[in-house]
């Protein structure tokens, strides 16, 4: 089990710690739905040093990526950063991630820490000459500072050292990455440092007046905006497409990508499911991961919920599941069954919140 | 850590009270409800329920887990606090008064000696 560089800074904080992708990781400190609202109001901070951090090098790496990822790589400037797929031959999802351009011959990879080893190993698999990968995961911490006041609270902290635009990073002299993104759904930024000096960031960002917020706080937080986890909503059979992250796959790249043939066949022969938003109607407990979803009249279960949980911002029991195509309309009616009672449920647009 | 001395635990630390063996209300402790924290939802059993100790008698959600409450003792549930199903803070608030969930007429008062007092509950939290 790997720990985190600022793990006794979570046991100071009276975090409650817990298994996560092979890290102990703190799920909560005070609580989840005050985390929750920490971040939808004002400023909180996670601990994300379990992310992976690679860095892909080399003249033709922007060629190479453009085939390894669905986004289109040509599109961004130093500086700038995409949400992007790689995918497997069959057009399933490997993983999700971040891809940041640091220079011409130089980008920047944060990747799901579940998937480092796999993400490590499919692209050494793909390697060609002249290209570079190097893992930096473990010499790398992070923490993610989210909220409407996090943009303030660094300028209060380091007013020298300006946050790159929305969706971009930079790199102090120091070895400081600032990256202008997170998994919340509120503007916010991620440091990455050195495993020595994170801890001191940590402290700083927490003393100047951020809630120390958890990996419970943090599936909120991603679910209201109908964020994909992958591992849960995304996997090595369903497609993006499928997953409605179609806007980050560019089937018209000239020269493809890996898993592009599969998708535009996928395409032309319709989806089999789609990853729906789905949202309790009344009164109900939290939703979770595996219930099960039924067709109310006929009682057919249409498929499992992926991920669930209450929305503490909307009060009631959100999740998301794959459903054949038929069911997956904004305002189809459902019953999830939750120890054997069925709960009316239905279709929502995304994002919930 | 709030533990009442007049108060009845299980090592799964629900409490009872047994002064009124008709209608001993049971709760879950201020231990279990920070462990918890946030309780969102609660289901509760029929009234009339014939329970033994060590059964499932309600569900318990925290935002992040569902979990059960196991009877601390044997007997009938004769009340629920139906006011904690629409609103279930004071679990949290109020775990040893307002929090109450069920009462059970109790079956066999004997086996109140076979739960723990508040020193020993206390020790097994330390």
């Amino acid at each position: 089990m790997h720990r985190s560089p600022l793990h006794e800074k979570h046991l100071e904080l009276g975090a409650r710690i817990v298994p996560f992708a092979g890290w102990e990781m703190p799920i909560q400190y005070t609580g989840i739905v005050a985390e929750h609202h920490a971040v939808r109001k004002d400023v909180g901070a996670f601990d994300i040093s379990h992310m992976g951090e690679l860095e892909i090098s080399g003249k033709t790496a922007k060629l190479f990526l453009n085939g390894l990822l669905t986004n289109d790589v040509s599109v961004l400037s130093d500086g700038e950063g995409q949400y992007t797929l790689m995918l497997n031959e069959e057009g399933g999802v490997i993983d999700d991630l971040i891809l940041y351009r640091l220079d011409s011959e130089r980008y920047f990879l944060v990747v799901n820490a579940s998937k480092i080893d796999e993400d490590v190993s499919w692209i050494t698999s793909q390697l060609e000459q002249g290209i570079a990968l190097t893992n930096h995961s473990d010499g790398y911490g992070g923490i993610a500072v989210q909220g409407p006041k996090a943009v303030a609270l660094w300028k209060s902290l380091e007013p020298e050292m300006p946050l790159p635009e929305r969706n971009g990073i930079s790199e102090s002299a120091g070895g400081t990455v600032l990256c202008r993104t997170g998994y919340t759904g509120e503007d916010g930024f991620e440091l990455f440092d050195s495993v020595d000096r994170i801890g001191e960031w940590f402290d700083r960002i927490i003393a100047a007046g951020a809630t120390p917020c958890g990996l419970g706080a943090r599936d909120t937080l991603r679910l209201e905006k109908g964020y994909p986890l992958n591992g849960s909503d995304l996997d090595g059979t369903h497609t993006p497409l499928e997953a409605g992250l179609g806007f980050f796959v560019k089937l018209d790249k000239p020269d493809g990508f890996i898993g592009s043939e599969a998708l535009i066949a996928q395409k032309e022969s319709g989806l089999p499911s789609r990853l729906v938003a789905v949202k309790l109607t009344g009164k109900a407990p939290p939703l979770r991961h595996g219930y099960e979803i039924a067709d109310p009249s006929s009682g057919a279960v249409l498929g499992t919920l992926c991920s669930g949980s209450l929305s503490p911002t909307l009060g009631v029991g959100i999740g998301m599941a794959y459903l054949p195509a038929a069911f997956a309309k904004i305002g189809t009616q459902f019953s999830i069954l939750i120890r054997g009672r069925e709960f009316p449920a239905e279709v929502v647009k995304k994002p919930f919140v | 850590m709030n533990v009442p001395e007049n108060l009845h635990y299980a090592e799964s630390h629900e409490w009872v009270n047994p002064e009124n063996p008709d209608a001993a209300p049971v709760g879950i402790s201020d231990h279990a409800q920070a462990e918890l924290s946030d309780v969102v939802y609660l289901e509760l059993p029929a009234v009339g329920t014939v329970v033994a100790k060590g059964d499932s008698i309600a569900v318990i959600e925290s935002v992040k887990a569902a979990n059960d409450i196991y009877s601390p003792v044997s007997g009938e549930i004769v009340e629920v606090n139906e006011g904690l199903v629409e609103a279930p803070e004071p679990i949290n608030a109020d775990p040893y008064e307002a929090g109450w969930m069920v009462k059970i007429k109790l079956s066999d008062t004997s086996e109140i000696e076979g739960l723990l007092d508040s020193a020993a509950y206390q020790k097994i939290l330390s």
